[in-house]
């Protein structure tokens, strides 16, 4: 190992508006090592690879390549300066072949000024040769699979000369043999003398394959750690420490019948046998990495979606598969993960938002007016604390808070029996998130059914009664209320599941 | 903070609207064209020769009638951010299988029939590509344009249906009892209110409204998107074709190039009079106005021995004068309020 790491971090830190993705990050990686990155969603792993990419620049604290301090404008300056991101999903360019998709940007020319086909062509089979996975250099990238992509990844930042390669993720969405071979690959580049950055929920993966492990967690630097000298106990400690009393716990309802009843349900390549249910005054949480199909759940039982098989009810009765008119008419209501996108109509007003999902029940005789939907849209306007001085301001004008309320709002208008809410505290402000959290926990008192989907950990154990973990669209773990700690939830998200019982 | 309680006092707080009315009013596009149509009026009516005479206005409906009818319902389908760009087609179409049936020995009646049906076909082939296919409405009406202009030419070849019964063709345009306005005029009417009712009184309404504002979110709201444009696309075919039936009627004459490059001069009158082309936005009696505003315009040109290359060059030149008016108002406005919000909320 160099005295001199090939690349280091000292306290960087970047925010978004008043948003603070990094805090204080510190990374040093050695040359000829294979260094994890890990955390929790939101911790800020993915802000500091596109920090070293050149995709952002960080607002203060060092950045240095080889001892010298660098200061990336794009992402150009960055690949020039020898760093290559690898993505979960590959970036190529499908109609071109995939010698073209090597030398993009850099073609080879011959001395007459034409394309240099046969130069390109021979490197591309050396190179994918010397990573052990020999691909026709003049097929079309249409039609690679992910991980023969990836591959072309790795073989063109090493033929531009990169030194340091970071693989955000890669391999989630790869299969038992792909995982081996790509780990093959980087302890090939590692043996180079390559400094590797690997980002991976998956820990079987990182302690098999990484040197060196950092924690991440709120955009802070947890700690780094030699894989050899530590215990994934000790990780998952270092990765989710941190108190949940600071948030607003669900108080105690009374839990009475099933309201909603998952059967069997099966999305063919997205989620597989979900079974559950929901009984009034209760909260269940959905617990799990993104990616895993929570949302995809969710919304194949609204009815955004369809699925192949299974069944949801409501009180009993069947919910039309792909239908969320029908869904609603029993009741059921759904706060999406996106509220500047499917939560709400961004440059429409106030009363126009919140009255979008009772159109119907507010027309008499089928006819609706502007003064049939003001008393919904100012009732629950001033419930929810809106901050906005008219009820025709856009939603687009209001504050992140305020437009998540609005959302909030428009579903509780429909008076629902079941309610869905994906990611509800995503990006809002401590306060509001306060309210957002005494404000499901009311909800439930009065006996609403309730599903949280949550990428939070504190939040979940905060406002659960029962805690459902989700993993590679299957319910891997089920935990009560009591039952449930920040340790055995993200064990069970991050291990398959017979490893977890 | 208690959600289950209502405050009166915190819920009055609001008020209805962010300006007065007379702030609102000044910054619709609909005004500006009911004014317009005003001035122009006045000042044709003052330096125009015969402008102001009764046989000027039958005209004058008689010749916009088309526009008038078959915008109405395309108007809904720009609001979803949807186009049907294939009315003018689906007008020559119905006039040939209406003129063809007729000629051919079918009841005037059944062979009216027969052309509306036939739209409401080709309304449901766009709304079918449109919605369960998920083409771009833009490209299929494109395609339908072209297609049933040619199989209506195709069909007629040089041949132009014209023995049509007098008592009908002299009722078609005729004015209505005592008033310079030709009966057409009371369908345009009917028509209009019926749609407006629709569109702005209705759950069926608000959700063409929220299609057109996000897509997503009016799924995610449960309105039935797709079931919704195909509707509206049918309207659309069916209002098209009877608007065919009418107009091979006042002209006594199918002929295959009949309602040619209509759909340009629907869509038109529909932007001008301040629907949005990107949806979400507009009213019906907006787009009733802006075609209405455009059949002023040429008569009063056209009375004053003006040619039609200059007509063509006011509306084109009124069309991108009110878009990009309508455009810079809104970007004014919605900066101006941004930073009165943001003073509002204390930041």
């Amino acid at each position: 190992m160099t005295p001199t790491p090939l690349l280091e971090l000292k306290g960087v830190t970047k925010s978004f508006g008043a948003v603070a993705a990094l805090v204080d990050a510190n990374l040093a990686l050695d040359a000829g090592s294979i260094h994890a990155v890990i955390g929790e969603n939101g911790a800020g792993k993915s802000t500091l690879v596109k920090i070293i990419g050149g995709l952002y620049r960080r607002d203060n604290g060092e950045f240095l390549l080889e001892g010298k301090s660098v200061d990336f404008q794009n992402t150009h300056e960055a690949k020039a300066a020898g760093i290559s991101v690898i993505y979960q999903e590959p970036t190529l360019f499908p109609d071109l072949t995939v010698a073209e998709n090597l030398f993009v940007g850099r073609q080879p020319y011959t001395r007459l000024g034409f394309l240099d086909r046969a130069k390109m062509r021979r490197e591309t089979r050396e190179l994918t040769l010397r990573l052990g996975v020999p691909i026709d250099p003049d097929r079309d990238a249409r039609g690679l699979s992910i991980a023969d992509q990836q591959v072309v990844e790795i073989a063109k930042s090493i033929s531009v000369g990169a030194k340091v390669i970071i693989m955000d993720e890669p391999t989630a969405a790869l299969s038992g043999i792909e995982v081996e071979r790509l780990m093959g690959i980087a302890r090939q580049l590692r043996d180079e003398g390559k400094g590797l950055i690997f980002i991976s929920h998956r820990f079987d993966e990182v302690f098999a394959l990484c040197d060196v492990l950092t924690v991440m967690r709120d955009g802070s630097y947890v700690a780094t750690n030699q894989t050899a000298e530590v215990t994934e106990d000790e990780i998952i400690r270092q990765m989710v420490g941190r108190s949940v009393e600071n948030l607003f716990p669900k108080e105690v309802a009374e839990v009475g019948d099933a309201v909603l009843e998952v059967e069997n349900l099966t999305s063919v390549g997205v989620f597989e046998d979900v079974s559950f249910t929901v009984r009034s005054g209760e909260i269940v949480c959905f617990a799990g990495l993104v990616g895993a199909g929570r949302s995809e759940i969710a919304r194949a039982i609204f009815g955004v979606d369809g699925y192949d098989s299974g069944s949801v009810r409501i009180g009993g009765a069947k919910v039309a598969r792909k239908n969320p008119a029908a869904a609603m008419r029993l009741g059921m209501g759904f706060v999406p993960e996106d509220r500047r996108k499917q939560g709400l109509a961004m440059t429409a007003g106030v009363q126009t938002n919140i009255t979008m999902a009772i159109r119907n029940r507010l027309a008499r005789f089928g006819i609706i007016t502007s003064s049939l939907e003001e008393p919904s849209a100012r009732n629950w306007a001033s419930r929810l604390h809106v901050k906005t001085n008219a009820l025709d301001t856009e939603a687009q004008m209001l504050s992140g808070g305020n437009q998540q309320k609005l959302v909030l709002g428009k579903w509780l208008a429909t008076e629902p029996k079941f309610l869905i809410v994906d990611e509800p505290t995503r990006g809002i402000d401590v306060g509001t998130k306060a309210e957002v959290h005494r404000l499901l926990s009311e909800l439930a008192g009065t006996g609403v059914a309730l599903l949280m989907i949550s990428s939070e950990l504190p939040e979940v154990l905060g406002m659960a009664d029962r805690v459902l973990v989700v993993r590679e669209g299957r319910i891997t773990a089920e935990f009560s209320r009591e039952a449930a700690t920040p340790e055995n939830v993200m064990y069970a998200a991050t291990h398959a599941p017979e490893v977890a019982a | 903070m208690s959600a289950v309680m209502t405050d009166p006092a915190a819920a009055a707080k609001y008020k209805r609207f962010g300006r007065p009315l007379w702030r609102r009013l000044l910054l619709r596009t609909e005004t500006a064209i009911i004014v317009a149509i005003v001035l122009l009026i006045i000042i044709a009516t003052a330096t125009v020769p015969y402008f102001a005479q009764p046989y000027t206005y039958l005209t004058m409906l008689l010749n916009s009638a088309p526009i008038l009818l078959m915008l109405i319902p395309v108007t809904l389908i720009i609001i979803t951010g949807e186009i049907d760009l294939s009315v003018g087609s689906v007008l020559g179409f119905s006039s040939a299988i209406f003129g063809l049936s007729y000629a051919a020995g079918v009841p005037l009646s059944l062979a009216a029939v027969l052309a509306i049906v036939g739209g409401g076909l080709i309304g449901l082939f766009n709304g079918v590509l449109v919605t369960i296919v998920g083409l771009p409405s833009l490209a299929v009406t494109i395609g339908t344009l072209a297609l049933f202009r040619g199989i209506a030419v195709g069909l007629l070849g040089t041949r132009a249906v014209t023995d049509f019964p007098e008592e009908v063709l002299g009722f078609v345009i005729s004015p209505i009892f005592g008033s310079p306005l030709p009966v057409v005029t009371i369908a345009i009417l009917v028509l209009v209110v019926a749609f407006a009712v629709l569109l702005h009184f209705t759950p069926f309404g608000r959700g063409v409204f929220a299609i057109g504002l996000s897509p997503e979110a009016a799924a995610f709201s449960g309105v039935r998107v797709n079931r919704t444009k195909l509707i509206l696309f049918v309207l659309s075919g069916l209002v098209a074709s009877a608007t065919g039936v009418y107009y091979t009627l006042q002209y006594s004459n199918a002929i295959g190039t009949n309602g040619f490059g209509f759909e340009l001069q629907v869509v038109t009158a529909i932007v001008l009079g301040g629907v949005s082309i990107w949806g979400g936005r507009g009213t019906l009696l907006g787009a009733l106005a802006g075609g209405v505003l455009i059949a002023a315009l040429n008569k009063t040109l056209q009375l004053a021995g003006i040619g039609s290359d200059t007509i063509s060059i006011v509306t084109g030149a009124a069309l991108i004068f009110s878009v990009v008016v309508a455009s810079v108002a809104g970007s004014i406005s919605r900066r101006r309020r941004g930073k009165a919000s943001a003073i509002g909320a204390g930041a």
